[in-house]
């Protein structure tokens, strides 16, 4: 029975230290889905957190100047400027009209610095269901 | 031609049917008649679903743009083969694939099957075909591929398809969906065989010993799609990275590790007749995880890089998961008794616990990153929030589960069944151990830092050590037996046991592999504007942008740089990453450029244009022992492949003798 228990033991150290491990891992990188307006509602609860928007990058909005880009996203007539000065490049499917999604923090001047963009292009035939309910981002590409 | 597609998939529906029928009451009331007639449903399902893949690939080749998907997912430019692969490149089609593998498997099964393992066989068949159901329901009436399109009424077809994902227009993304899914579909065998055994209790290990080998073979097809994967986001997503822990890679990672918690634990029940409830749990979890990535994919439940269009297909997926995981519930309660085990653990030193702590490993890290990637979906059902954790969520859970899973690797096969002497690990470790200390110290005084890379470094000395003395203990002895020289006799070791060897060398693969995912620890990168003409440097590295380019062709447009690259001072010669536009689909993509060594890959990749069309954005990465995770994979497939050879000396596990002894032992003991 003695080997049973030291067994036991074993598990219970392991488990455990995993266990820390995830919740240190979860309460670190833990970032908020919000819609444009959703970030509107918060107001300044949403400074400091981690935040992740969706929306359409809005027409002639997009902004260069030296390594730092900025536009407008859009989303039900909401806006919400963008600032990104990441270190790397926009990803191809970045454009204009384009569905992007900005990582990054609210600043106190509602400008969102963004840390990382995502995009994808908005597709010509693909179907959205249910599509506009949530920043649940719709994009398509292979597997 | 789009109705003979339509009607094969239609009449293979209702053949699944008949064949889950016929064998399910000809396998109770031992009706030949019926088990063979379901037999031959199945071969004819087989035919049925290559049809309707027939007329849709025939479709793809030939532009036939009348077809919805076809005009979805190709266009008249695309090189044949990539039309060829439009199959996979969408999720009707790719959906079909499924179905048409899973046939081709029933039949290959219930075909060499066909006169082993008694009564089972029949529950064995149903149990594929209730699975084929599933995936005929969803290729007739959920996602049918052969939808024609009809812009209005005189109509019928547009000129030229939006082409495939430009992001798939790439050799190894060609073939890995279809190799990811050989493993995905293939589980749905062992699973099959599982339950077989479950209804009719069946007795003996040869059921067993077919199911491994089965998850042998479908292991290794997930392990070339997962890598295939890897290599293909390393080639061409352009951000130089090979895993991101997203939500499909999660998706396709997953079954995977169960997998191979499987093919560890199944040894457990061949030698020892122990862990049997724990096997059944293994196998299933691995289909109902197969199924699951499947439905991450397809549903677009989780926002992800690859996810579709999110779909109501997810709730025809949530229903099967449920009737599927239940019916095994209840069966495994049910037969509790059936799967009572024949030994008990003795030591926490001895290979039985060595198996058990690779096994809660590999289940805590597949477990780990199922919360990971469900978190959104959790967080929005309890908190209403949707939050989402990243990468370094998993990296950080899945760092200290791999050093410890490599740890395992070293000493597990090491430990005697039973238990193990202090004598023994003592002349085992010693060496490998001082010999991991001495590396991890020198590596500190040379410089470096970083506590898992040195950890990861230390660690993978002390595994191939201990194999390596694995093969030289075996080989020095058949070559004093014989004569032979040490490679010969090593060789002749491998083919007496190609399982434990075969094992081994799949254990070396990994640790090249954790060598290669170490190298990333010490990974360089700038981003630069530049002229042509101009200068920069990355670590050794000097390169200068010679000329750039632009050029057309019927696919795409592109723009190339010539950079020539200097090493400390040598010339290397020069590079082209390329960007490319395709026409077709509106996209640009990305063509770095690669010089890969064993050392370190030098990765540039063109980004962009400044705005003024003057100067190109370059992106330089150096990174470092990336080259050693693709070859560890060909080792992993050589290994692999020689577990499946035959052993030469056949082995039989006295297993019922050794559990008297035991036996025996314990009654000694306690007097």
């Amino acid at each position: 029975m003695r080997s049973y228990w030291k067994f036991a033991a074993l598990v219970a150290v392991i488990v455990g230290t995993l266990i820390w491990l995830a919740i240190g891992g979860t309460t670190g990188s833990m970032t908020y889905y919000k819609t444009v307006a959703e970030l509107d509602r918060m107001g300044s609860q949403a400074l400091g957190k981690r935040l992740r928007v969706g929306g359409d990058v809005e027409p002639g909005s997009i902004n260069r100047t030296g390594r730092e880009v900025s536009f407008v996203l859009v989303q039900d007539q909401r806006k919400l400027k963008v600032v990104y000065r990441g270190s790397d490049p926009l990803p191809d499917t970045f454009r204009e009209g384009a569905q992007a999604l900005a990582d990054g923090k609210m600043g106190p001047d509602r400008v969102f610095r963004a840390s990382q963009i995502q995009a994808k292009c908005a597709s010509k035939y693909e179907a959205k269901p249910g599509g506009g309910k949530h920043p649940a981002y719709i994009n398509k590409a292979g597997v | 031609m789009e109705n003979l597609g339509a009607l094969a998939i239609l009449l293979a529906f209702c053949l699944a049917v008949f064949a889950v029928i016929a064998s399910v009451a000809g396998g109770w009331k031992r009706n030949a008649f019926l088990i063979v007639s379901a037999r031959r449903a199945v071969y004819s399902i087989w035919l049925l679903v290559t049809v309707a893949s027939g007329v849709l690939v025939s479709s793809l080749l030939a532009s036939d743009f009348r077809f919805a998907y076809v005009a979805a997912h190709s266009n008249r430019a695309m090189p044949a083969l990539y039309k060829f692969a439009a199959w996979w490149g969408g999720q009707e089609g790719s959906l079909l694939l499924w179905s048409w593998l899973l046939a081709c498997y029933a039949a290959v099964v219930v075909f060499t099957n066909r006169r082993k393992h008694g009564g089972m066989m029949p529950y064995v068949t149903a149990t594929l075909m209730l699975t084929q159901c599933f995936f005929l329901i969803l290729n007739a009436f959920v996602a049918s591929p052969f939808r024609m399109l009809a812009l209005s009424r005189s109509i019928t077809a547009v000129s030229d398809g939006q082409g495939l994902n430009p992001l798939l227009q790439y050799p190894a993304m060609a073939i890995h969906p279809p190799m990811l899914y050989l493993g995905y579909v293939g589980f749905a065998v062992p699973f099959a065989f599982a339950i077989g055994s479950l209804i009719t209790r069946q007795p003996g290990d040869d059921w067993i010993h077919t199911t491994r080998r089965w998850s042998l073979v479908t292991w290794l097809f997930q392990s070339a799609g997962i890598v295939l994967g890897a290599a293909w986001a390393y080639a061409v997503l352009g951000w130089g990275g090979y895993w991101n822990w997203d939500p499909v890679e999660n998706a396709s990672f997953l079954p995977w590790i169960t997998a191979t918690a499987f093919l560890h634990s199944v040894m457990m029940q061949e030698k020892k007749g122990m862990m049997k409830v724990w096997n059944m749990v293994l196998v299933s979890g691995t289909f109902f995880l197969c199924i699951f990535g499947t439905f991450l994919t397809r549903s677009g439940i989780v926002s992800s890089v690859h996810a579709f269009a999110q779909s109501s297909i997810g709730q025809w997926f949530v229903g099967f998961l449920a009737i599927t995981i239940a019916g095994t519930v209840y069966l495994i309660l049910s037969r509790l008794d059936y799967l009572k085990t024949e030994a008990r653990l003795e030591s926490v030193l001895s290979r039985e616990s060595s198996f058990m702590f690779n096994n809660l490993i590999l289940l805590a890290a597949a477990f780990a990153i199922l919360w990971g990637t469900l978190f959104p979906v959790i967080s929005e059902a309890v908190t209403g929030e949707k939050i989402t954790v990243g990468a370094p969520f998993f990296n950080r859970v899945n760092v200290p589960i791999g050093l410890f899973l490599l740890f395992l690797t070293g000493v597990g096969p090491l430990f005697a069944w039973r238990r193990t002497s202090l004598e023994s690990l003592r002349r085992n470790f010693l060496w490998p151990a001082l010999a991991a200390v001495a590396l991890t110290i020198g590596l500190f005084a040379a410089g470096m830092r970083h506590p898992y890379a040195l950890m990861s470094f230390g660690l993978c000395l002390f595994v191939t050590w201990t194999v390596l003395a694995e093969f030289y203990k075996g080989a020095r002895a058949i070559g004093a037996k014989s004569g032979r020289n040490l490679a010969l006799a090593a060789v002749e070791l491998t083919r007496r046991n190609t399982r434990r060897y075969g094992g081994y060398i799949v254990h070396l693969a990994i640790v090249l592999m954790f060598v290669g995912f170490t190298g990333s620890a010490f990974n360089k990168d700038t981003t630069i504007e530049v002229k042509v003409g101009d200068r920069f440097a990355l670590g050794h590295y000097e390169m200068k942008v010679a000329d750039l380019r632009e050029g057309d062709n019927d696919n795409y447009t592109w723009d190339r740089a010539r950079i020539e690259v200097w090493k400390d001072g040598s010339a290397l010669g020069a590079m082209a990453p390329e960007r490319r536009f395709f026409k077709a689909s509106r996209q640009g993509t990305s063509e770095v450029a690669i010089r890969r060594r064993l050392n370190e890959d030098l990765y540039l990749n063109f980004a962009g244009m400044s705005d003024d069309n003057q100067r190109a954005v370059i992106q330089a990465f150096v990174f470092p022992l990336v080259s050693w995770i693709w070859t560890g994979f060909w080792m992993l497939v050589l290994g692999t492949l020689i577990c499946l050879v035959p052993s030469k000396a056949r082995f039989q596990y006295a297993r019922l003798p050794a559990v008297r002894v035991v036996q025996k032992n314990a009654a000694t003991i306690q007097k």
